[in-house]
């Protein structure tokens, strides 16, 4: 019986080795998903960030059809990265409504005159109060959301060319 | 390449700088005037975890985004909210990730009982070789 004991240790040692090695050879991933997939969309009401395009609240993500969700930033480098699939996924006729992140309406402005507006709407969350309402961790996040104003898909970082098609499908499924 | 590095750095830096143009929020450096409420939201902070500098609390953080954490975590206080109903809230939309205080569930039960069963553990072993001890003292005497 003692005889058994002595591997123990040896056991409880493979063990925790096997756990460390696991986690070291495991790709970080510090992308922290929206627990706020499959429910509707938290109730807000955000100012216009600039002049041109009317201000965004609950109401306007619940209109039947799906529509995009995309959180920016002048300050924001992939967000720059993104402006031309958020271009291209307008001209596919999808409604993009923007929130501008922690942002200035100069810089705002400036930002969406060099790289393009592809938005319907702009609100600007000066305070990350709506982004921690949804869930969201970083800029730049784009929320799908259907017609009835529930959040279905949750794409994190910038849209790539790749992720385009992928988006048109999800949002198609979603009308 | 020294140069061309500096270029670079520069090219990232103009962001960092620009993401603090704004005020920071109300009570992101500020405390409550109330030092019981104070106490509870810095309780809770230290025990919320940032979303941009993952190894940090919210308390520790410079981060814009941390500090609108720790406005959001006073004026919820400051408004009547419990510390545990602030942190379900965040809870709710980032997942148990975001506590520093696990919920006991189906993943971590492990995690909570490990310390006791290797307490016992431990005990178990060390009187095996206490007494095995007094009896080789037994034997030599």
């Amino acid at each position: 019986m003692n005889r058994w004991l002595l591997w123990i240790p040896l056991v409880l040692f493979s063990l925790f080795f096997a756990i460390v090695a696991g986690g070291l050879m495991r790709p970080k991933d510090n992308i922290i998903e929206s627990k706020m997939i499959g429910k509707p969309i938290p109730e807000f009401a955000l100012p216009a960030a600039i002049e041109q395009r009317p201000a965004l609240t609950t109401t306007d993500l619940a209109t039947g059809k799906p529509q995009l969700l995309n959180i920016f930033a002048s300050w924001c480098v992939p967000c720059i990265a993104e402006a031309p699939q958020l271009l291209a996924l307008e001209q596919a006729g999808v409604s993009i409504n923007g929130i501008a992140s922690r942002d200035t309406p100069e810089d705002i402005a400036n930002f969406l005159n060099r790289w393009g507006n592809p938005y319907v709407r702009i609100g600007t969350d000066v305070r990350s109060a709506v982004q921690l309402e949804l869930g969201s961790s970083g800029v730049p996040e784009t929320f799908v959301i259907d017609g009835n104003g529930v959040i279905v898909h949750q794409h994190i970082g910038d849209i790539r060319k790749e992720d385009v098609p992928e988006l048109l499908e999800i949002l198609e499924k979603a009308g | 390449m020294t140069r061309f590095l500096f270029l670079i750095a520069l090219l990232f830096s103009a962001p960092v700088i620009a993401q603090n143009a704004l005020p920071a929020s109300p009570y992101a450096h500020q405390q409550l005037d109330d030092p019981v409420q104070e106490e509870k939201a810095r309780s809770l902070m230290e025990e919320l975890r940032c979303l941009k500098c993952q190894s940090q609390s919210i308390a520790d953080s410079d981060a814009p985004m941390a500090g609108d954490m720790r406005s959001q975590v006073r004026e919820r206080i400051a408004a009547g909210a419990t510390p545990e109903e602030v942190r379900s809230w965040l809870i709710e939309r980032y997942g148990d990730w975001v506590t520093y205080n696990p919920p006991v569930n189906a993943i971590t039960w492990p995690l909570w009982i490990a310390p006791g069963v290797l307490l016992i553990l431990a005990i178990w072993l060390a009187r095996g070789l206490f007494r095995r001890r007094k009896t080789d003292q037994k034997d030599a005497s």
